[in-house]
């Protein structure tokens, strides 16, 4: 098999596996105790963020350990937007983001948030004017992904996050669970306030989540207990798997720029392979870094909108008139494991909402297809992948539902 | 602006004929130690002062560094341009726009070394300064008493232009002013105390005191972590004594003279301090002592526990007050460990009411019935454990567990 889910999760490395048995075979005293062993555990913990610190050029203090990226983006949201209610409650978000993301700023509204979701074009990128034009006094946080986990488009954050510098009372929230170890990460140059990052995405345990809390933001626990993580974050720190976590980061991190390139050949090959196939669509841009420039309002006087590009693990297209499904266990015949949608929600039957709030059709939003890539991936599973695709389309052509077409 | 050298001016030492050489040696030293991760930069010695060619090394990182090297008084970042008005006029624009904070008064002082350059200093000024002034509408030209003064040498290699004066840490290369012995608590003040010895060329040697198990491991691990930290500054190997304090601290405890007991703990201190600076050739001992901030730091206390030694007490921060000494230590990177809350153990033993006015003759008589008390001070010097705390070495959390687990 050949496993093409890597937004969905991704295969630990034997290190990282070595690093989590070991320290869990030693230190199983719990951090908060006052003796030499728990002492060991803290220091492992100090380690593990100062390491965290050091890869994202921050402080090892301003790094919260939960346990994974939804409860990163849960903290982030909710315990901001609750924590500032009183500077306002307005919360900034765009169509695309992932469930935790979405379903938290839904749970926001019922608690009497008002939310703006911003729309995105037809290639799955937020405008910054929009962002600038939905501010209000009100708006105390702006939430938007770094690369949206089922199309792959890179969403501005650097220019969101200068245009938020101006507005000191507002904090930037980025997920960027599916950036890390994919494409540079520069928090402080952005400024970004709050980030989550997911371990189990960098070949790192599950378990295990970043939050970013910048120097001075204050977040409201979602939890009550113990006081552990600065008090953001009570229960018992999970000491293995944050040591083995960091050390993921650290191989994902280190081999950042080399993986950016490389995937890029591996994508560019993917989405040529794809246009040459009429049933397929290609949902987003299909050159990894195309110069596409955003119409922005103001663009023509700023001499040029913004650079739109595609992260280079990710390719989503559609075969419109099929049922995901089909198209997914045909390719598992085939010896290829994707996706359709994203996995947290992929066995629910309605249209992804990444592929609507996109303005696609009705039916090409209901026949999404993933492919994400990892290491293990060259040039021997593409050419597999690229020769499976028209076979898998051709067999499945038969049963096409052609009033669906479009 | 992109500085293109640093120049860098002496501090007080200058004026100190006879050692000047050595002075400026070690200076030159301590200037190569912080451009040893940025080996492109080139340090040069002239009269009076030093200057970094930077290389394309970033001026920012270097910066950070030199403004803690002991005996800088200040420096300059400057810009080096081929001697041609037309480009002296733009880099003079550039380097004021560069600066911090928009000055309101200024004066140009060029100096032509190079005396083929066909406009001469006075010329010069006048051709430079209205090129800043049409470009800055609120700026004055005050000769007498400006905010910024724009300089600009005309040498034969070219021109350098710089305004911004950076204050260096100032005082004197460490080690050239004798040796003293710092009495180390893990507080905020004690650090500080050895930061200003430091800065004022004195070579230190640390002590602290451990009333295992009064006092915990981690109070341990703080105080090495300070002297890591001050070792930064020494930019040597600091040494610091551990003494065990138990069995003297128990004894002056069973006295039950408790408004005494910090009296009595803080001169059997400047014994053992005393005995290990003989032993080390310290002709003098820091303390981090700060009038009338604690009992023990009244005129009337520090009398009465002073007159225990014959050497010189050395109190830097004896006339300051709390804030100041705080916002040092945060300067210098100690606030944050020292305000972790392991106790130490003086903070251990403190009576309710301690005494702001100890009697000399009752405590000397208190003490002459203590059985063994000089047996168990010379015991406490002989058994002294002395660690060498390194400046490159890693923190006891960045030493946590195995390397290959991270």
């Amino acid at each position: 098999m050949i496993y093409f889910d890597h937004c969905a999760s991704t295969p630990p490395h034997e290190e990282v596996i070595r690093t989590l048995s070991e320290v869990m075979l030693l230190h199983y005293a719990n951090p908060s105790s006052l003796h030499r062993s728990g002492m060991e555990s803290r220091k492992l913990l100090q380690r593990s963020r100062g390491l965290i610190g050091e890869l994202f050029h921050t402080d090892a203090k301003e790094w919260v350990f939960t346990s994974g990226g939804t409860e990163s983006n849960n903290l982030a949201i909710v315990g901001a937007a609750r924590r500032s209610n009183a500077r306002g409650k307005h919360v900034i978000t765009s169509a695309i983001e992932h469930p935790s993301v979405y379903d938290a700023c839904k749970k926001l509204e019922r608690e009497g948030f008002r939310i703006t979701y911003l729309p995105v074009n037809r290639a799955g990128f937020v405008s910054l004017s929009d962002v600038e034009s939905a501010l209000t006094e009100e708006t105390s946080l702006v939430s938007i992904m770094h690369v949206n986990n089922e199309v792959g488009a890179i969403q501005p954050i650097e220019a969101i996050g200068s245009l938020l510098k101006e507005k000191r009372n507002v904090y930037f929230h980025v997920d960027g669970v599916q950036s890390v170890g994919k494409l540079p990460v520069r928090l402080r140059d952005w400024g970004v306030d709050l980030f989550t990052a997911s371990a189990h995405k960098v070949r790192g345990p599950r378990g295990v989540g970043l939050l970013y809390v910048r120097d001075g933001v204050q977040l409201e626990p979602l939890m009550a207990g113990g006081g552990q993580e600065d008090g953001l974050r009570p229960g018992t720190e999970n000491v293995a798997a944050i040591v083995a976590a960091a050390k993921a980061f650290r191989i994902a991190m280190g081999g950042q720029k080399e993986r950016l390139m490389r995937m890029n050949g591996l994508r560019d090959r993917l989405v040529r392979c794809v246009g040459e196939i009429p049933e397929l669509v290609l949902n987003g841009l299909g050159l990894a870094s195309s110069v596409a420039e955003m119409p922005e309002a103001d663009g023509a006087s700023k001499g040029g909108g913004i650079l739109q590009e595609m992260a280079p693990h990710i390719v989503n297209f559609s075969y419109p008139g099929m049922k995901p499904e089909v198209f997914v266990h045909m390719l598992e015949k085939h010896r290829i494991l994707a996706s359709t949608k994203s996995a947290c929600s992929s066995k629910d039957d309605k249209p992804s909402r990444v592929l609507q709030a996109m303005g696609l059709s009705h039916a090409q939003a209901a026949s999404g297809i993933r492919i994400s890539f990892g290491d293990e991936h060259g040039d021997v599973e593409l050419e597999w992948l690229c020769q499976m695709l028209p076979l898998v389309v051709s067999k499945l052509k038969p049963l096409e539902r052609k009033g669906q077409r479009e | 602006m992109n500085a293109d050298m640093i120049l860098i001016r002496y501090g007080e030492f200058t004026l100190k004929g006879r050692n000047r050489g050595q002075f400026e040696r070690r200076m030159l030293d301590k200037v190569k130690q912080v451009l040893e991760p940025f080996p492109k930069a080139e340090v040069t010695r002239t009269y009076g002062r030093l200057y970094i060619t930077l290389h394309g090394e970033p001026y920012e990182s270097i910066a950070k560094g030199l403004k803690h090297v002991f005996g800088i008084h200040s420096f300059s970042p400057v810009r080096r341009t081929e001697s041609q008005l037309e480009i002296i006029q733009e880099v003079s624009l550039e380097v004021m726009r560069a600066l911090p904070k928009a000055p309101r008064t200024f004066k140009v002082s060029v100096r032509r070394v190079e005396k083929s350059f066909p406009y001469d200093s006075p010329k010069m000024n006048h051709l430079v300064g209205s090129h800043v002034l049409r470009a800055f509408p609120d700026l004055k030209v005050n000769v007498k008493e400006p905010e910024i003064e724009l300089r600009v040498e005309i040498q034969p290699e070219g021109t350098y232009i710089f305004s911004e004066i950076v204050e260096g840490a100032g005082g004197y290369p460490y080690g050239t002013n004798g040796k003293a012995m710092l009495l180390l608590s893990g507080g905020i003040d004690s650090p500080v105390a050895g930061y200003l010895s430091m800065r004022k060329g004195l070579e230190l040697e640390a002590v602290h005191f451990h009333s295992y198990p009064f006092t915990s491991e981690q109070a341990k691990d703080k105080v090495i972590e300070l002297t890591r930290r001050l070792s930064h500054y020494s930019g040597v190997p600091l040494k610091l004594h551990m003494v065990s304090f138990t069995e003297i601290q128990t004894a002056l405890a069973a006295c039950n003279q408790e408004p005494l007991i910090i009296t009595l703990m803080r001169r059997s201190m400047l014994r053992i301090a005393q005995g290990l600076a003989e032993q080390s050739g310290a002709l003098g001992i820091v303390t981090g002592d700060s009038l009338g901030q604690v009992a023990s730091q009244t005129l009337g206390s520090m009398n009465v526990i002073g007159r225990t030694t014959d050497l010189p007490l050395l109190r830097p921060l004896i006339m300051m007050d709390k804030n100041d000494i705080i916002r040092i230590a945060e300067e210098i990177g100690t606030y944050e460990t020292s305000i972790l809350p392991y106790e130490d153990c003086c903070t251990l033993f403190v009576p309710k009411s301690p005494t702001t006015n100890p009697n000399l003759k009752v405590v000397q008589k208190i003490e002459a019935y203590i059985p063994r008390l000089d047996e168990m001070i010379a015991e406490a010097i002989a058994s002294v454990e002395t660690i060498v705390v390194a400046p490159g070495s890693r923190a006891s959390a960045e030493d946590a567990g195995q390397d290959d687990w991270f």
